[in-house]
């Protein structure tokens, strides 16, 4: 009974394994669970899942898995879009619409009618929301609604029993906020920053310099002598330009990542952030207010050669904004885009730019082309193999 | 050895058999959730339910895992021999020993709390693999094996701000503390304060989860702050009218220092509250 839970588990994408698998039947043999299914399900979500993200799939695998062994049988809104079981609905129509209401229902179209809409309703509730996340009826969408229905939505699976203590634990999806199918995770971009390193020693003197040590001593002829230097650090500084544009809102979750990985990373990390194409001036902050604002000019004279400028931009704009003067989409911009492009990538040696657009439609959009030709090819597209990419040609 | 919810810790079901479960084991139980909602406290509550001592080991950035095993001073011992002392004769008196290693030679068993893992280095979790598993470690130095007479029960929390590694993950038990609702909210103020007002604890709790709906702010007020603000509430005799929460869009609420620890927060409450008499006028 508990093997196919874990396959099933395995199939919608948990990370489980069998450690965590021996702790479970481990766990129920030592009587942790007292032999109650609420339990059981507390201790195998605490066995199982160790990421809330997780938990809302887990919830689900589980509902549909122990659907038959438990006493009291139980359906999440996933299984119903999936085989719409047609008497059940007939069945909760039926006891809990009134006789008008009925026969207004007749009147409309009859009960055909509404289970059509219904099932309908339903499908394109799982379209729109792809993960799946939500059950029938908790967005007020569905028809019933409509009857003055209970609030909750259309509860199909509690027949007969309509108190509300009777949706299970696992059934009320309380995770489903956190459920998340992010691709690149914090960790893992900053495993790929770490390709970036440099180590130089920089700062106080508090580290025991031991072959400095060994050697002033035996000078000293034995008499010790400590001698101190300053620790390894990464020495790396980054420059960060973000694009904050109007067509960025779709990448904005990855590059809060990507940010946060890269600032626990580097000591020297400075960001600034544009709009759609860097111009004579950039925004230390993402309020582009006059007060923030910083002259392209004087980042070139603050931060030297050295630096590496890494943008964060999805670089599709209108090719006016890179091309010509008076381009931009905010001001007028006495020199194009591609100037101040030119201007950057050639006081700092080594530039990059990560693109969360999908590398394969690079080629349709003219300025992606245009800026990969400005960054003598040095664009990325956001994900862990570019990311590796961009440290290895940045370093 | 049963865990469960004490007068002043309100436990829900869920963290009860997560912690039992954890016990039983003897695995480390992973504890993350918002800042402020018990993460620390619990480890406490553990030990005092238990009646076990507790171990604290809060994690800094700068923290190493070699530190919570031993630390040999090699320094001082250099020193002692150059000036020809007895004990420098013997390494083990250089050595220092680590929470861990308290923990693991205690003569009864204990509760370790190993505070804020997410704070150290990205590879520290991977670091204490091995000891958190068979509960044991070498010391090389003195060439003898560490291990634990009694296998503490290993409480650790996460505030989320790195992710963990995998085989990390895989041993220990995970729970996740979800935002109280408002009936816990209730028992939890109720554990704390046994004798506040009925209507000011409610007026409170209104205008405390109204502040929590408010969107963008950035630091959401969580229990700990629920409590600290309630307390001062308490000491200076707010009557419970002055908390209306109708009020609420019009002005901050009293005292809302305990309750917002960011200044952007006040501000944006501020600029909420005035557009909302500007509209009412």
């Amino acid at each position: 009974m508990f093997a196919p839970f874990l396959l099933k588990l395995r199939a919608a994408g948990l990370p489980v394994s069998l450690t965590e698998w021996l702790a479970l039947v481990g766990a129920t043999r030592a009587g942790v669970a007292e032999y109650e299914v609420e339990n059981f399900y507390f201790l195998a979500r605490a066995t199982l899942v160790k990421d809330e993200r997780h938990m809302d799939r887990f919830d689900r695998v589980f509902a549909e898995h122990f659907r038959g062994v438990l006493p009291e049988t139980t359906i999440t809104g996933e299984l119903i879009t999936r085989d719409l079981p047609e008497e059940w609905l007939r069945k909760l129509a039926e006891k809990l619409l009134s006789e008008e209401e009925r026969q207004a229902i007749e009147r409309a179209g009859g009960f055909e009618a509404l289970m059509d809409l219904l099932r309908q309703r339903l499908e394109e509730q799982k379209k729109r929301h792809q993960g799946g996340n939500r059950m029938i009826g908790t967005a007020g969408t569905s028809p019933f609604g409509a009857f003055g229905d209970n609030p909750e939505g259309v509860r199909i699976g509690q027949e007969g029993s309509r108190r509300r203590s009777a949706v299970k634990v696992w059934d009320k999806r309380e995770f489903r906020d956190l459920a998340d199918d992010a691709a690149l995770g914090t960790r893992a971009m900053k495993l790929a920053l770490r390709r970036l390193r440099k180590f130089a020693r920089q700062g106080e003197a508090e580290e025991l310099d031991m072959a400095g040590t060994i050697g002033a001593t035996a000078r000293n002829a034995g008499t010790l002598d400590l001698r101190m230097q300053a620790p390894r650090r990464n020495a790396m500084k980054v420059l960060l330009l973000l694009d904050i544009g109007g067509s960025m809102d779709d990448h904005i979750r990855a590059s809060e990542e990507l940010f946060t990985a890269a600032k626990s990373e580097f000591r020297h990390l400075v960001h600034l952030y544009f709009h759609n194409c860097p111009y004579e001036r950039l925004w230390k902050t993402n309020h582009r207010r006059a007060a923030n604002m910083i002259g392209t000019e004087e980042v070139l004279r603050t931060y030297g050669p050295d630096w590496r400028v890494v943008f964060v931009g999805d670089a599709s704009m209108s090719p006016y904004e890179l091309l010509e003067p008076g381009g931009s989409v905010e001001h007028w911009n006495e020199e194009p885009g591609q100037a101040w492009l030119k201007r950057i990538t050639g006081h700092f040696r080594r530039v990059g730019w990560i693109n969360p657009v999908p590398e394969g439609h690079w080629a349709h959009t003219r300025t992606i082309t245009l800026i990969q030709r400005l960054t003598e090819g040095r664009m990325f597209p956001m994900t862990l193999d570019g990311l590796d990419r961009m440290a290895k040609a940045l370093r | 050895m049963r865990f469960q919810s004490t007068d002043r810790y309100i436990a829900s079901r869920d963290l009860e058999v997560a912690v039992n479960a954890a016990v039983t084991l003897q695995r480390p139980l992973l504890v993350k959730g918002e800042p402020g909602t018990g993460k620390t406290v619990l480890a406490q509550e553990i030990a005092k339910g238990l009646g076990l001592p507790l171990i604290e080991w809060h994690i800094k950035s700068t923290t190493k895992a070699q530190q919570g095993l031993y630390e040999y001073d090699a320094v001082a011992r250099l020193r002692d021999g150059q000036l020809g002392e007895e004990r420098a004769r013997d390494v083990a008196n250089y050595i220092i020993r680590g929470k861990l290693w308290e923990a693991f030679t205690a003569p009864t068993p204990v509760v370790l709390l190993i505070d804020e893992i997410d704070k150290a280095d990205i590879e520290f979790p991977n670091d204490l693999l091995l000891e958190l598993d068979r509960m044991q470690f070498h010391v090389y130095e003195t060439k003898e094996t560490v291990a634990a007479v009694h296998r503490p029960i290993v409480l650790i929390t996460s505030n989320n701000e790195k992710e963990l590694p995998d085989a990390f993950l895989r041993r220990c038990f995970f729970h996740f503390i979800r935002f109280p609702e408002r009936e816990v909210m209730e028992r939890i103020v109720q554990a704390h304060y046994p004798d506040v007002r009925k209507e000011l604890a409610a007026e409170a709790l209104n205008a405390f989860f109204l502040l929590r709906e408010v969107d963008g702010l950035k630091k959401r007020p969580a229990t700990s702050e629920l409590l600290d603000w309630l307390k001062l509430l308490m000491a200076e005799e707010m009557p419970p009218e002055a908390l209306r929460t109708a009020d609420m869009k019009v002005a901050l609420p009293p005292l809302h220092g305990a309750l917002l620890k960011n200044e952007q927060d006040v501000h944006l409450l501020e600029r909420l509250a005035f557009l909302h008499r500007g509209r009412r006028s």
